[in-house]
């Protein structure tokens, strides 16, 4: 399966001509050539994931890891290398899958969305750029070669995020990503050394072979301050991962990144980087649940709180697609519980299994959000629910491919993210109430935020368009991505998963528990749809006076809580003034004195010397001649 | 006679039938065909370089003179770049008034100059190895002066002639201690015999000087700058890279295969001229005002770097030394690809302030320098970072650790005067004495973007180090 290796050439030489030439271009020209590369590298994907699963990955029943290309790229010693290199197995195919699929479409949708905008060949390059980096990130075959797409995945993100670099607030937003990212990063980079130090290997396959055996024997019995190291190391790896899927207290970057265009949120944010923390969990599941299984309790409450979180925030936000964020971190939180209540092999890794599972199926309900909402704003030029309402007799497909997304994340049978999210569930079940109860709760809140921004947009008052300006439903190349995604969004949660993704990669039967788990959560997501409707569907008062009946807690949560400023409070007076005033002083009097010093000193000597280049061979010979006899008088008698 | 010894030559051969044919027809050719000679050149030299590529034989020859291993095989195909890159970069000089009936000269004695390198390369005796430095040294002081009409193109190869015979002289009456005290020139038979004895040390270091003289080492560096200040620029290049590169690999075989028994002698000579050499070529290089000049220096600091890989004495080491070596290639070339270009154009001006305002002017030209300084300055993710880091790794390895401190902290001085061109370039504002805008010859066109290419690709490609690594080979060469 050598050319799976062209997955990750295409979109890279595409970066590469459309970012070197892309400015000499037509726009269409551009956009095309981006799309069309991008369809082949999802051609390539969907082949490979067939060979994959249905041809030759499957040996005695259990799918092996398959490494078709690799080689090494910086050799540090026998054991410890750098190599690059695509590495095929269940969860690594299923991603290529959902992130060839989701750009692809993003690719088309923005050919219209974009139209007309000033960098459009940026844009594409970008895309691609992004594309590359995500998709070098899940077949990477070793921590350090993901770490690499990891940051590249930031740096592109970044590009895309502040696409408007003429606008201060997307400037700022891209910022903002980049460094709360980043700042997690550093603690996955140091949990990468911590892992390699003691293990003698970034090798996924060494790293997670036998029960994560190299791991376990290599830090056994080491602990620092009362935490293995293992537990450090994997805690660590685990903050990188909380930061580029936005867990709590991470969470800060991702609502303000849509300042991006809205392609971009339903690549970024709903299928690709934010999965990218899940997918590095789910990567080094082994050697959590072997060597450093506290940290997995760890992950599975932070993942509670933070879907409750965001989901409670989600409640009372006005701008569409801050709802649709708040609505990715509580969704992302969902897979990561998932992931924290699993067990290991066959039923018991139903966890591991699940959030796989709710990372295929959310990858498309979200992105067919989020470009619905694009399509929608398209329509209205506001983000803002109040412009919004009765929009579904002007843009009908829009409008119902929009309540089959809201069904999907909602958990309504027969929708992908119903089978997805009862899985979660039952897992949960089976290792924790308290979490359990939590998510079901969460489930309830989903519902009734995703329909409450349903109704308000396409359903309550109709506002008072502009009267040459009315909506309509936009261009085919954007409604058929739509519709396509709908498609996915209604068809995924058939795929049997267990079948093709498990803990220990060998296939098991996996079953719906109706009585304790599935009727409980249609019940709960029924009962936030219904409030839903009665609340907002005619577009009443009542929302407003239960609002100031809450008070307080009603502010709070507009304003997130406050974890902005929280962040901001302990950013500019306790970690600027405490700790960088401190260091700014040293670097400018002692380092910067230290350098200055250096650099008169070099002057000064270099003036003084200066005469001895005269230019005379005379002196030149007698300079060589001392010269060689002093060397020698040395050698001979020191 | 076996001629099958000749097989060996492999390399020697084909550049001697290069310079026959190229000989031959410049003799022969009329006044219109001489312009074909750059093309024809370029050509058949690019054979040869390809030539060099394919496999070879390896062992002794002419009982034990010449030696051919796998690593002199990859020396010489840097050295072959290195004359390809520079032979690129001659078209427009060539073409003007003073040089343009002589043309094919320029070639011929080139490749004569090369011949001698790969003699020093290849010697398996020390007469050989001096041969090979006088087949290099004597050419290169008639290219040196090859402007003539010119008073400091004549007083560099006047210069240049004047130091390397003395240098010449003191080797080899350093030789002659050498060999009055054991009896034999062989390599090999030497090895065993060398032992650190007064004579045989300052027989030592009367032949390191001359070596020295080549790397430019301090204190047998001061005719460097004013050569390269008057040497024709591509005769500057040549000597810069190709000049030097030679001169490291055979100081550092004779250093491993002759005199590894003295390691105690010649280390701390290597570490001294190391120190005084980087630090030397750095304080000189703040005050230049000729681009020419502040290269000449620069090359002096960097022949210091080399001294590092040289001094680690270890199979690293010796990697290290020849990637560096193929790194500083491309860097320097691309450097003076720029400045050759740039003289053409304002006839001659090669003072710094002639790159004022140049990003406005030629944009890619001032992005090729910039690539070009950062990579001698070491700026990763360019080639010359991942070199500097081998190199030092090497060093630190043999527990060098305050020359390497000693050479980072260099590093750090040598950054501030690369950017003194970049600040030229791209903030001083151009003035009527500044270069307009133009476009380069198609030649170096071609070599600026071989040496970018270079620049941006050898380190990430680290097959290539690794390549080098698997020939490394410390004794049989």
């Amino acid at each position: 399966m050598e050319y799976s290796l062209f997955i990750l050439i295409t979109p890279f030489v595409l970066f590469l001509l459309l970012g070197l030439t892309g400015h000499k271009m037509k726009q269409n020209v551009a956009g095309i050539i981006g799309t069309v590369g991008m369809g082949f590298a999802a051609a390539l994907s969907y082949m490979v994931a067939y060979q994959y699963f249905f041809v030759i990955g499957k040996t005695a029943g259990v799918f092996q890891e398959m490494i078709p290309v690799s080689f090494e790229w910086l050799r540090f010693t026998e054991k410890l290398h750098i190599d690059l290199g695509i590495l095929l197995d269940p969860i690594s195919v299923m991603m290529l899958v959902v992130i060839t699929t989701v750009s692809l479409m993003v690719h088309l949708y923005s050919l219209s969305y974009m139209h007309g905008e000033k960098g459009f060949q940026r844009y594409y390059s970008f895309l691609s750029l992004f594309s590359f980096s995500m998709l070098g990130l899940v077949v990477a075959t070793n921590i350090f070669q993901m770490y690499i797409f990891w940051e590249l995945v930031g740096v592109s993100s970044y590009s895309l995020i502040g696409f408007y670099y003429t606008k201060p607030s997307a400037v700022a937003a891209s910022k903002k990503a980049f460094i709360v990212t980043r700042f997690a990063d550093l603690g996955f980079l140091i949990g990468i050394l911590i892992l390699s130090y003691y293990t003698g290997t970034f090798d996924f396959a060494t790293l997670t072979a036998n029960h994560a055996e190299s791991v376990v024997t290599s830090m056994q019995g080491l602990s620092f301050m009362g935490l293995s190291v293992a537990a450090w190391a994997m805690a660590l790896i685990f903050m990188g991962g909380a930061g580029k899927s936005a867990m709590f207290p991470l969470h800060i970057w991702l609502p303000d990144a849509m300042e991006g265009p809205t392609p971009v949120s339903a690549l970024i944010h709903a299928a690709t980087m934010v999965v990218a923390g899940v997918y590095l969990i789910a990567r080094l599941f082994p050697v959590y649940i072997f060597a450093a299984p506290e940290v997995l309790t760890l992950i599975a409450y932070i993942g509670a709180f933070t879907a409750l979180f965001a989901a409670i925030i989600a409640v009372t936000q006005t701008d569409i697609k801050r709802v649709l964020a708040f609505s990715t971190i509580s969704q992302i939180a969902y897979m990561m519980v998932s992931l924290g209540v699993s067990g290991y092999g066959g039923h018991d890794g139903l966890g591991y299994m699940a959030s796989m599972f709710h990372l295929f199926t959310h990858a498309f309900f979200k992105a067919l959000l989020f470009l619905g909402a694009g399509s929608v704003i398209h329509a209205v030029h506001s983000n803002e629910m109040k412009d919004m309402g009765r929009l579904h007799k002007f843009m009908p497909v829009s409008s119902w491919t929009f309540l089959i997304a809201c069904l999907a994340i909602a958990g309504i049978p027969p929708f992908s993210g119903f089978f997805s999210k009862d899985e979660i569930l039952s897992a949960a079940l089976h290792h924790d109430k308290l979490i359990f109860f939590t998510m079901l709760f969460v489930a309830g809140l989903t519902a009734f935020y995703m329909f409450r921004l349903y109704f308000n947009i396409f359903w309550g008052k109709e506002k008072a368009y502009d009267s040459h300006h009315k909506p309509h439903e936009s261009p085919a190349l954007m409604t058929v991505p739509l519709i396509i995604l709908a498609i996915y969004s209604i068809f995924t949660g058939f795929i049997h998963f267990p079948e093709f993704i498990s803990s220990d990669s060998t296939p098991f039967a996996a079953h719906i528990e109706w009585m304790h788990v599935a009727i409980p959560s249609i019940v709960v997501a029924l009962t936030g749809i219904v409030i839903a409707f009665v609340l907002y569907f005619k577009g009443s008062e009542k929302p407003v006076q239960i609002a100031k009946s809450l008070g307080g807690f009603y502010t709070a949560t507009v304003h997130k809580f406050y974890l902005d400023e929280v962040w901001m409070f302990i950013t500019q007076s306790v970690i600027f003034k405490l700790i960088c005033k401190p260091i700014a002083w040293f670097d400018r009097h002692i380092i910067d004195g230290a350098m200055n010093g250096l650099a008169w000193t070099t002057q000064k000597t270099s003036a003084s010397v200066k005469g001895l280049q005269s230019g005379q061979v005379q002196l030149y010979v007698w300079v060589y001649v001392i010269g060689s006899l002093l060397i020698a008088a040395l050698a001979l008698f020191l | 006679m076996d001629f099958s010894n000749f097989l060996l030559m492999q390399q020697e051969m084909s550049l001697m039938a290069v310079f026959v044919i190229l000989f031959i027809y410049d003799v022969f050719c009329s006044d219109k065909g001489k312009q074909w000679f750059q093309p024809i050149a370029c050509i058949l030299f690019t054979l040869h370089t390809a030539w060099g590529f394919l496999p070879a034989l390896t062992g002794e020859a002419f009982g034990g003179m010449f030696v051919n291993s796998d690593m002199t095989v990859i020396m010489k195909n840097i050295l072959n770049i290195a004359t390809l890159l520079v032979f690129l970069q001659v078209n427009n000089w060539l073409k003007s008034h003073d040089t343009v009936h002589k043309r094919g000269e320029f070639f011929t004695i080139t490749l004569v100059t090369l011949l001698g390198m790969y003699l020093m390369i290849s010697a398996g005796n020390f007469m050989m190895l001096y041969i090979g430095m006088e087949t290099a040294s004597l050419p290169m002081a008639c290219l040196a002066a090859f402007n003539k009409y010119r008073e400091k193109s004549a007083e560099a190869g006047a210069k240049y002639i004047l130091i390397s015979a003395l240098s010449s002289g003191v080797m080899l009456f350093g030789l002659s201690f050498l060999y009055g005290s054991m009896g034999t020139m062989y390599f090999s038979d030497m090895t065993a015999q060398v032992v650190s004895e007064p004579l045989m040390i300052v027989g030592f270091v009367f032949f390191f000087s001359g070596l020295a003289f080549k790397l430019s080492l301090v204190p047998f560096h001061l005719w460097t700058a004013d050569v390269y200040e008057g040497a024709p620029t591509a005769v500057t290049a040549f000597l810069s890279v190709a000049s030097k590169g030679a001169a490291a690999f055979a100081l550092m075989f004779t250093l491993y295969k002759v005199f590894g028994n003295i390691e105690v002698v010649w280390n701390p000579i290597l570490w001294w001229s190391s120190v005084i050499t980087i630090t030397a070529g750095n304080l000189f290089a703040i005050r230049q005002k000729d681009i020419k000049r502040f290269f000449a220096f620069s090359s002096i600091s960097q022949a210091g770097y080399i001294l590092l890989g040289i001094i680690a004495g270890t199979p690293l080491g010796m990697n290290a030394t020849v990637y560096y070596v193929l790194v500083y290639v491309f860097s320097n070339l691309a450097a003076f690809g720029v400045i050759s270009a740039i003289e053409n154009r304002t006839n001659g001006n090669t003072l710094i302030s002639a790159f004022n305002g140049l990003y406005k002017s030629n944009p890619r030209l001032s992005l090729i320098m910039m690539l070009a300084v950062f990579s001698l300055g070491g700026i990763p993710p360019f080639a010359g970072f991942f070199s500097k880091f081998y190199i030092f790794m090497a060093a630190a390895d043999r527990g060098q650790f305050l020359l390497v401190f000693i050479a980072l902290l260099n590093t750090v001085v040598s950054l501030y005067y690369y950017l003194l061109i970049i600040k030229a370039m791209f903030i001083k504002e151009g003035d009527e004495q500044s270069v307009d805008c133009f476009v380069t010859d198609g030649y170096n066109k071609i070599s600026l973007i071989l040496c970018t290419a270079g620049i941006l690709a050898i380190g990430f490609l680290s097959c290539i180090y690794e390549h080098i690594g698997s020939k490394v080979d410390l004794f049989n060469f």
